[in-house]
């Protein structure tokens, strides 16, 4: 994923295996993780004559803020999807624990 | 008719008892009880009041509830001759009544959890696509981003995530703390206990004590993982991590409003049991609690099976 994110146009399952030439894989093995994370919704293709040509669905920081939208719970809809350790607080709230804070490290 | 009398109270004492637990103060002493308790509570809440309904609509059948409505399927299925007395308007109306609850519970419940396994599924996917190892915290998934955060993604392989804000944010000792934290939801799987109060909650949305509940159980969860935690790290450093990180604040949210913030009551609860431990609650107390709880959980589907 990282090197079609890296290229500025589609690619096709040749050039990636050549991108990633130290990994010696076979062919047909990246044909196949191309084919799944295309299934998967993570990479568009289209016809190129006889090959695939294979671009991202979605930019690497539109995942990576997904990801954060989940992990901070301002999805809204409060899911039990995951167990997080402290949600920040806004506003007013936030300057009594700052204060906390600092009393705490003054001692 | 006293099956049903029974069960009718029972399920009336659970939300009694869980209003009043929602609100009681003993429960930060002893976090791990009062998760078994609230568990107990809500299992039983569910079972004896969809099972007094049923009593009651299945009572003609002389054969308790679980007994009787296997009677009630076979007598429909073979044209309704086997009630000794006719059926009359409310047992209809009750026997309508419990058969929706219960399965509108059933539903919910698989639903909220087939949704989290999707969710979590989906999350799994894409912290493979962006999340990175780094030597400094191995064993743990960072992703890239400002913001501070750290989770875990609980299953079979839990996973544990921190965001490079938090990195930032927090000191080694801190970091230290919030990762034994973390640890502890995944040993204790806080998750599972979890997942029923999300779903009740998604099926009574208006229900001001299932809120409660949620949010009671939500904040004894982290407690919990507190207490464990503590063992391993110095608990001011996690207090320290736990008060940085509400302090962090100003996220980015896209959606402005939708953001729930946690009040800083609860982060200050955690804070303030972290610095000064109160007294644990009594051991003989902490046992009766928990016999209590097994009780409770038993007392519904015997009343179940009890014939009248």
């Amino acid at each position: 994923m990282d090197v079609i994110w890296a290229q500025s146009s589609a690619v096709t399952a040749r050039e990636v295996g050549r991108l990633i030439a130290e990994r010696d894989l076979a062919p047909t093995t990246v044909m196949t993780v191309l084919d799944r994370l295309t299934r998967k919704g993570f990479l568009k293709r289209t016809r190129d004559g006889r090959a695939w040509r294979y671009e991202p669905a979605e930019s690497r920081d539109g995942y990576v803020a997904e990801l954060m939208l989940e992990a901070l719970d301002l999805t809204g809809d409060r899911s039990a999807a995951l167990t997080r350790f402290a949600q920040a607080v806004s506003g007013p709230e936030a300057e009594i624990l700052r204060r906390a804070l600092t009393e705490l490290e003054d001692e | 008719m006293i099956t049903a009398a029974a069960m009718a109270s029972l399920a009336l004492v659970c939300a009694v008892g869980a209003w009043r637990l929602a609100r009681a103060r003993w429960t930060y002493r002893a976090p791990h009880v009062a998760i078994v308790l609230w568990q107990a509570l809500g299992v039983t809440w569910g079972l004896a009041g969809t099972g007094a309904l049923l009593a009651y609509a299945l009572e003609p059948y002389g054969r308790g509830v679980l007994y009787g409505l296997h009677a009630f399927a076979v007598s429909a299925v073979e044209g309704g001759y086997g009630t000794p007395e006719p059926y009359d308007l409310p047992r209809i109306f009750a026997l309508i009544a419990g058969l929706t609850t219960l399965s509108v519970l059933v539903v919910v419940l698989l639903t909220a959890g087939a949704q989290t396994l999707r969710a979590r599924r989906r999350h799994r996917t894409l912290l493979a696509l962006v999340a990175r190892e780094d030597p400094e915290v191995p064993g743990v998934r960072v992703v890239d981003h400002p913001a501070a955060a750290a989770y875990c993604v609980p299953g079979l392989r839990s996973q544990v995530v921190v965001s490079k804000g938090t990195l930032q944010l927090l000191s080694s000792a801190e970091l230290t703390a919030v990762l034994a934290h973390e640890a502890a939801h995944v040993r204790e799987r806080h998750d599972l206990v979890l997942l029923p109060f999300a779903a009740l909650r998604r099926a009574l949305p208006w229900s001001r004590t299932v809120e409660d509940a949620q949010r009671e159980v939500g904040l004894l969860v982290e407690m919990a993982a507190d207490d464990v935690a503590r063992r391993y790290c110095s608990p001011r450093r996690l207090a320290t991590a736990l008060l940085r990180f509400g302090a962090a604040g100003a996220i980015p949210t896209p959606h402005g409003a939708l953001g729930a913030a946690t009040p800083a009551s609860a982060v200050m609860a955690r804070v303030e049991r972290l610095i000064t431990p109160g007294p644990l609650l009594p051991g003989p107390v902490r046992y009766g609690i928990v016999a209590f709880s097994l009780t409770l959980t038993a007392s519904a589907p015997l009343l179940w099976v009890m014939p009248h």
